[in-house]
Order: structure tokens, then C-alpha cells, then sequence
């Protein structure tokens, strides 16, 4: 019997995992995918804003700025990659301009410190690239970047360290109620909980109906992204947005902490709910609107393009709270942005609803939150001198454009959630993430999983299952090999 | 301290070392980060290699066996798995590998051999899902030549680079169905000697002025939409072919790797992708060189092994004899019909004989001719029944010819005959 069973392991998922993992509680996390921070969360602008976008008084702001408070502690502890740059949302016009004044105003109201508005010969001052037709700028120095999948793997690994189960390839088919809470099944598993927590994204809603009578459901937008080359990564150093629109956040370019330049999204309905497929009409689209705000942007130089579809509902807030007829069922639905930067603050109010809801909470006095991996190419050559010679696999590189070794993949492969294919070591290690997209290494990459794994290369996956690379032997079979 | 290190084993490193050995250098090392010498030609087993420099029909891993061999009877030094990190303006190269950990060795010369790597359907853009089965073709063509695994059922390839069309081969002749070769422009960009061995001769159809517009697929790739495209490459509505198959390979271009190159401040030509050169592949780095893929995309490895022996002996007498900065070069100009030369510029007091200019032109040109200009004055003129963006031309200026141009800059440019 379980305390708590969590649905889903996204970024907010992972969140309340951690936060449930410092009381002495008996906690699972079931995740339908065969990794962490698979969906939405590892497809987003990567950005933890400031908090002057939301209205007043909704919980989007109140948790906004909180969860971006939080993250700058958590990312420290859990060694994830952040930057605090700062961001600038563009004005092109009069209208932009009164706009920049309602969101300085909103800022302010929702708490946000140091928001200035710069003049257009400022902001190029700060951002040499924008365009001359810039007219105005908000300045939010507490804006920041972050490695959106490594902060929920980070959160994730750490709630695991310290008790928490995690189920993978565990898609909830039903849950049952019983007299002292709930029972989560799925097609391994039947897990029996005092209290659930749905934290489904794309699919809360279909989660939400299986326990209590429907309440929202999700219509997801999606956005379409442009990934350039580190060569990129300078062309601007601040998040540069454009001014919100009814429908999101605008475009932006922004550095990654990655040392990439990201831009997008556009804001569009796809076809179905999973349907993250990129256009031609939308990467058009984000190609037009960002050279609007940096008119030589270098599109040539693109590694990658994306698409995330995001939680949106039919209420213009988070849903934070427990269902309706169904007691210690807690709904976390329609996270769309700004939940990256609030999951933390997400994670704390759901712990607090849970509490309230009868949860009994005693910390733990063994927990612990500190998380550090190598990073090879950061590090100086003295450094990496020092740290070759204690362990021979750091030396031999096996990603050339990202630099990264192959003490660092065995690492992922021992740490507490290991990968179970080619995307998850990426994600967790940066192989494949460079300019050749694995070309290279992904080879390298299928044979150190086959030999961890004990099984052949042909059974590896690129990413979720079905993902076969390779679909058999040739007919000189692997003999020479 | 080295007299000569050579980033890279592939074909380039190899040629480069062996001249530079037979020129007198002694202190020589590769440094290779594969497990072995040879670079992508081991994973090259069809043949068509050497025609032009060892005058009969090698494969990839025959062609880089014959400079090995020559090698082992010199006293060049091999470093293997190892990877150059950085290499400073002073010639120290920063190197890491799992025998040996970091080091910084220290050279005299620096040849940079670090050959190319493919485009991605990333750095073009195609739009769709993102299922597993897409690959580079060279990807494809390592796991098929050298890990031993298959990489799909049915194929479609874009792109008619040369990886691509001898992958759509290799592919059916492992059992896998290829449905189409889909290429954007008019005209292959690859050889027209492939087009027909590994095309035509296994009846997979070219689309030439095509592309593909959307990748279905949740896990798998499932199927690829095909359009045709104007002039203006754009696709024609109306013209949407739909290809059931579980497989993507890409053959949209090759980039040099210069990524070392570039954070030694080297001064670039953005034509090429490469390092700009001299005659004798001299970067504007003194004591750096550039040979082979890495200074611009080649068709024909015989032509890298030609380029690399000039860097190598180049890099031996800049070492032997001294700078020869003092000499004034000339820059070579694209004319009409030519997109790059290399070398970009060369000083005509230099050369012994006479220099190779390798080139490419800028679409199909028929019964035409080259024509080499300085200044208002033609000085050379050669005929070509045939040039084509997907063939690397080369002529040859004799020494004699390069005095001619009295110091004014040359200009290569192509020439339609008047019948046309």
C-alpha cells in the first residue's frame, strides 16, 4: 500500500516526486513512457520565466514566481545546467509599447523584482542583433534558461535516491476506487494508494475521468521550434521575446544552456493530441516572425527542428486541487507555460493539498539532495587532465561534437534511472545532441547499450517503443565483426 | 616537439604523412580518433578507387590498405582513438585518449585532415515527425558495411550525393526494396558513372527536381510524401506522391569539420566551408596546412590523395628550408559558372612545375570551355564537352602560364560554345 502514487513523470511529475521523497512516506511514480521527461517537458522554449506574464491573482502568477525562485536553488543542488540572462520582451510599435507598460505593471503586481523598460537604442546596446525596428524593450533580469529534461531527470534520480519507486512502460489503464483510496492499475501492475496525484500533461484529462466525474479537458496548441549550431549560441545572450499575444508568449530566441540558439515556437492546433509533427507552414512561420526581432538570424546553421504540444484546457489557469467526488485525488492538469518554472512551487502546493486532504508528514532525517555528474567539455584542461588519468573512459571521446566521453555514458548507464535507449543517454549525456545529430556516434551509442543491457543491437531502441534503428543482420551476418 | 603532426587517418592524413616522410621529415604523427587508419574509406567497400592514382579499381578499405602499407615502412607514428580537442595558434595540439589522457604535443608543421561530415535532415529542415529510421547514408553505410546490422526494408533515399547512390545499391543488394531516389535539383549530385551503376542498373527510379515535404510515422518511419518542385525549388501543389516505407536515408551534402580550424582562427572561405589556401594548401596560419575533405568536398579520393602529397611536401619544406611568407600571392576569382576554386590564391614564383586548380561549376554546362584570365588578358583556354556541379573539375596552369599574369589576379570562369 502506497501513500502516494503519482501519474506521470514529467517536469511536474518528477517535482512532486522529489518533494513527497524528503517525508517518510511510501511513494511510486508510474510513467506510461519508457523514460522521464519524454513529452512536453523535453520540448518547450527551455526557458524559467520571470513571472510578468500571467494575471494577477491566478495561480500561474503566484506559482510562476515562486517556482522560479525555487529553481535557482534546486538547479544549484542538483547540479542541472541554469543561467540566469535575463530576458527582453520587444516592442515594434506604440501599441507594443503600452503593451510593455501593462506587463511592467503586472510584473510588479505578481512580484517580480528589477523590471525595467529600455529604449530600442538600449536594448540593441544589450543585444547588438535585434532589429533597428525595435522601439522599446522590457528588461527581467530574474529571467532564466535551463535544461529542461536533466532539472526533471535531476528531480526524478533524486526522488528515487531516496525511496520513491518509479515505474516505466507503466500507462494507467484504470483506477479503482477502494474504501482507504485507490487502486492505479496498469498492465504490469496494480497499485494500491491512499492518495493519487495526476500529473498526466497531454493526458490529465483522460487520467482525471478515470477517478471523478469530468471536469476539463485538454485541447493541446502546439508550437514548432528551430534548433541552430553552437556557432549560433552568441547571437543573442538574453531570452528576446516578442510581445504576447492572445494565444502564448510570442517567438523567441533565446541561448540554450547548451550553448545553442532556440528559436520558436509559433503557436498552432495540432491534429491529435500526440501529434508533435513539425510543418512547413509553421517552421515558415517561425522563421518570419523571428527575423522580425533579429533580422540576420542564420537559419542555415540549423541542427534540428522540434515541435511540443502543450496542456492548454478550457480554463486560463493551472488546475490545482483536488476532484470533485473523489477524495485524495489530486488534479495538476493543464500545465502549459509557465509550468517548467513553476513545478517546483506546483509540486509544493500539491504536497500542501495532500496534507490537508489527511497526508501526515514527518521529514525524513536521511534525505538527501545532491546530485553532481561529470561534464567533461566544461571542465578546464587541468581538469580534465586530473580526471582522464583517475579513469581512463573519461579519455576517449565518443561524441566529437558535443566532446562527450564515455566515463560519462557509463556513468548514465549506473546512474539511479538508467537510459533505456539511444535519445535517453542523450538526454542525459549530450551524446548526439551536436551538429552531426549522431551521425557519428549513435553507432558507438547502440553498441555500449547492447553490451550494458546484455542483448544484441538490433534490439535498441532510438527513443519510445517501436523505435527500432536496426531490423537485422546482413547477410555476412556479424561474424566478421 | 614534432616536425610534423597530421590531424586525421583518413585518406588525406595518410597521403600528407607519406609525402612529408619522403621528403625528409623524421618526428611525424597521425593522430586518429577511430579505432583505426583509413578513415570512411573503410566502410567503402565497393570499388571504383585508385583508378587515376594507382591506375586499376581498388575498394575504400584496399585504397587506404596500400598508403598503410606504405607507412609501416616509414618511421610516421599513429596515434588511434585519440582526440585533437584544440590546437592553440602556437602549434600545440590538446589531445585526450583513453591510453594516454590529456596531453599537448608541440609541432613545427600542423596538417589538418579532418575530412567532412554529413548533412543532417536537421540542418535541412524537413518537415514531419521524428521517427526512428532516418539516417545519413553514411550512417546507414556503417552499420550495414561495418557493424554488420540492416537499417531498414524500404528505402527511400534523398538526395543523389555519391554515399547515397551506392547505399541504394548496397541496400538492395542486402534484400532491402529501394523505391525511389528523390533529388531537388535538375541534375544528380553525385557522379554520373553512379547514377548508372547503382541506379539504373537496379531499376530504382531518380526523381530529379523533387523532394520530400512531410515524414509520417509514430515509432517507425511509415511513409514519405514526394513532391516535385519549380524553379525555384518550391513544391508544386498537385504533385504529392505518398511512399510507404520504413526508411529515410539522406544524401544532401557533405560539410567540412572545421571546428578545430576555426578556433585556430584560420581565416575561412565560406564558398567551400574549408580553410582558404595557397598552392601549396597552406592556410593563412603559418606552418598550417589543409588537404582533402576538410578544405572542400571531393568526389574522387584519388584527387585527396593528389592534394594531400602537395600539403605533405609542402609541410616538409616549410620545416626543411623556412617560411616562405615573403612571396606576394595572387588571388584566383570565380568567374561566371564557377562557384570555388582551390587553392583560392597562389604565388606564382612558387610552384615547380605548374599548379592544380580544382573547381566546380554552377550547373550543366555542355560543349563548353574553361577559360583562365588576369587581368583583361586570356591565358589559357581549355575544352569540356561536359561539366556538371557533381563533378569536381582540375585543371593544370603551367608554371610559364602563371608568369603570363604578371602578378595580377586570375580568373577562372566557363564559357558556353556559341551553337548553344
Amino acid at each position: 500500500m502506497y501513500d502516494v502514487v503519482v501519474i506521470g513523470c514529467g517536469i511536474v511529475g518528477a517535482a512532486a516526486a522529489f518533494a513527497l521523497s524528503r517525508y517518510q512516506l511510501s511513494v511510486a511514480v508510474v510513467e506510461r513512457d519508457n523514460d522521464v521527461a519524454n513529452g512536453t517537458t523535453k520540448a518547450n522554449s527551455a526557458i524559467l520565466h520571470a513571472g510578468y506574464d500571467p494575471e494577477p491573482g491566478t495561480l500561474m502568477a503566484a506559482l510562476n514566481v515562486e517556482g522560479a525562485d525555487m529553481a535557482r536553488e534546486l538547479c544549484r543542488e542538483l547540479d542541472v545546467p541554469y543561467r540566469q540572462c535575463g530576458s527582453l520582451v520587444l516592442a515594434f510599435s506604440p501599441e507594443d509599447e503600452a503593451l510593455l507598460q501593462r506587463l511592467l505593471e503586472r510584473g510588479r503586481a505578481n512580484g517580480v523584482q528589477g523590471l525595467q523598460i529600455l529604449g530600442g537604442d538600449e536594448a540593441r546596446h544589450r543585444e547588438p542583433n535585434l532589429s533597428g525596428e525595435v522601439t522599446a524593450a522590457l528588461y527581467a533580469p530574474t529571467a532564466a534558461i535551463v535544461s529542461p529534461w536533466e532539472y526533471a531527470l535531476a528531480l526524478a534520480e533524486t526522488a528515487v535516491v531516496n525511496g520513491v519507486k518509479l515505474y516505466l512502460d507503466a500507462p494507467v489503464t484504470a483506477i479503482e476506487k477502494e474504501d482507504a483510496g485507490y487502486c492505479v492499475v496498469t498492465p504490469e501492475t496494480r497499485l494500491r494508494t491512499r492518495y493519487v496525484l495526476n500529473a498526466a500533461g497531454l493526458f490529465a484529462d483522460d487520467i482525471h475521468n478515470m477517478a471523478a466525474a469530468p471536469a476539463f479537458s485538454i485541447t493541446p496548441d502546439r508550437g514548432e521550434y528551430y534548433l541552430l549550431d553552437n556557432s549560433e549560441g552568441g547571437v543573442v545572450n538574453t531570452v528576446v521575446f516578442q510581445c504576447p499575444t492572445p494565444v502564448g508568449k510570442g517567438t523567441l530566441i533565446a541561448p540554450t544552456v547548451h550553448g545553442n540558439l532556440i528559436v520558436g515556437p509559433n503557436n498552432e492546433r495540432p491534429a491529435a493530441r500526440e501529434d508533435v509533427a513539425t510543418t512547413a507552414d509553421g517552421l515558415r512561420q517561425v522563421c518570419e516572425l523571428a527575423r522580425k526581432s533579429v533580422p540576420d538570424l542564420n537559419l542555415r546553421q540549423s541542427i534540428r527542428n522540434f515541435a511540443g504540444n502543450r496542456s492548454v484546457t478550457e480554463f486560463d489557469d493551472f488546475i490545482i486541487a483536488e476532484a470533485n467526488g473523489a477524495p485524495g485525488f489530486v488534479d495538476l492538469a493543464g500545465i502549459k507555460s509557465p509550468g517548467l518554472t513553476a513545478a517546483p512551487a506546483i509540486a509544493k502546493k500539491a504536497v500542501e493539498l495532500l496534507a490537508s486532504a489527511g497526508l501526515a508528514l514527518r521529514e525524513k532525517p536521511d534525505f538527501t539532495a545532491h546530485r553532481r555528474r561529470v561534464r567533461f567539455r566544461g571542465l578546464s584542461p587541468a581538469r580534465r587532465a586530473d580526471i582522464a588519468r583517475e579513469n581512463s573512459a573519461y579519455g576517449r571521446v565518443i561524441c566529437r561534437c558535443e566532446t562527450v566521453t564515455e566515463g560519462e555514458i557509463l556513468d548514465a548507464l549506473r546512474a539511479p534511472i538508467p537510459p533505456r535507449s539511444v535519445d535517453a543517454v542523450k538526454r542525459r549525456c549530450g551524446p548526439g545532441m551536436g551538429r552531426c545529430q549522431g551521425g557519428f556516434c549513435g553507432p558507438r551509442i547502440v553498441e555500449l547499450l547492447a553490451k550494458h543491457q546484455g542483448c544484441s543491437p538490433a534490439e535498441i531502441l532510438q527513443n519510445t517503443a517501436g523505435t527500432y534503428i536496426l531490423t537485422n543482420e546482413t547477410k555476412g551476418g556479424t561474424t566478421h565483426v | 616537439m614534432y616536425d610534423l603532426i597530421v590531424v586525421g587517418g583518413g585518406p588525406a592524413g595518410l597521403a600528407a604523412a607519406h609525402a612529408a616522410w619522403q621528403k625528409g621529415l623524421r618526428r611525424i604523427r597521425i593522430l586518429e580518433r577511430d579505432r583505426e587508419l583509413g578513415g570512411i574509406l573503410n566502410q567503402c567497400i565497393h570499388n571504383g578507387f585508385g583508378l587515376h592514382y594507382f591506375g586499376e579499381e581498388l575498394t575504400g578499405p584496399e585504397y587506404a590498405g596500400r598508403f598503410i602499407g606504405m607507412l609501416q615502412k616509414t618511421g610516421v607514428e599513429v596515434s588511434l582513438d585519440t582526440m585533437v580537442l584544440h590546437i592553440s595558434q602556437g602549434r600545440e595540439v590538446h589531445t585526450v585518449s583513453k591510453a594516454e589522457g590529456c596531453r599537448v604535443l608541440r609541432a613545427r608543421a600542423v596538417v589538418l585532415a579532418m575530412g567532412c561530415r554529413e548533412r543532417t535532415r536537421g540542418a535541412i529542415a524537413i518537415p514531419g515527425a521524428r521517427p526512428a529510421g532516418i539516417f545519413t547514408a553514411g550512417a546507414a553505410q556503417r552499420y550495414v558495411n561495418m557493424e554488420g546490422y540492416m537499417v531498414g526494408r524500404r528505402v527511400v533515399v534523398l538526395g543523389s550525393g555519391d554515399i547515397g547512390l551506392i547505399m541504394a545499391r548496397r541496400m538492395t543488394l542486402e534484400g532491402a526494396r529501394v523505391l525511389g531516389c528523390v533529388e531537388l535539383m535538375p541534375y544528380s549530385g553525385g557522379l554520373n558513372r553512379n547514377i548508372v551503376q547503382c541506379l539504373h542498373d537496379y531499376g530504382i527510379p531518380l526523381y530529379l527536381s523533387h523532394t520530400i515535404t512531410e515524414i509520417r510515422g509514430r515509432a517507425r518511419v511509415e511513409g514519405v510524401t514526394v513532391m516535385a518542385v519549380d524553379e525555384e525549388r518550391n513544391p508544386v501543389p498537385g504533385t504529392e506522391q505518398e511512399f510507404l516505407c520504413d526508411t529515410v536515408l539522406l544524401s544532401v551534402g557533405l560539410i567540412p569539420e572545421n571546428e578545430l580550424t576555426r578556433g585556430m582562427g584560420v581565416e575561412m572561405d565560406a564558398r567551400t566551408g574549408g580553410a582558404a589556401v595557397l598552392e601549396s594548401m597552406e592556410t593563412s596560419a603559418p606552418g598550417v596546412f589543409a588537404c582533402g575533405n576538410v578544405v572542400h568536398v571531393h568526389d574522387l579520393v584519388d584527387f585527396v590523395t593528389a592534394e594531400s602529397i602537395r600539403a605533405g611536401e609542402a609541410a616538409a619544406r616549410y620545416v626543411l628550408e623556412g617560411d616562405t611568407a615573403d612571396k606576394k600571392p595572387v588571388e584566383i576569382q570565380n568567374g561566371p559558372g564557377v562557384t570555388y576554386t582551390v587553392p583560392q590564391r597562389l604565388r606564382p614564383a612558387l610552384p615547380e612545375k605548374g599548379v592544380d586548380i580544382f573547381f566546380r561549376v554552377s550547373r550543366i554546362f555542355r560543349d563548353s570551355a574553361v577559360r583562365v584570365t588576369a587581368g583583361d588578358a586570356q591565358i589559357a583556354r581549355y575544352r569540356r564537352e561536359h561539366l556538371a556541379p557533381g563533378e569536381m573539375e582540375r585543371i593544370t596552369l603551367p608554371r610559364a602560364l602563371l608568369e603570363k599574369a604578371a602578378g595580377q589576379p586570375i580568373t577562372i570562369s566557363v564559357e558556353e560554345a556559341d551553337s548553344q
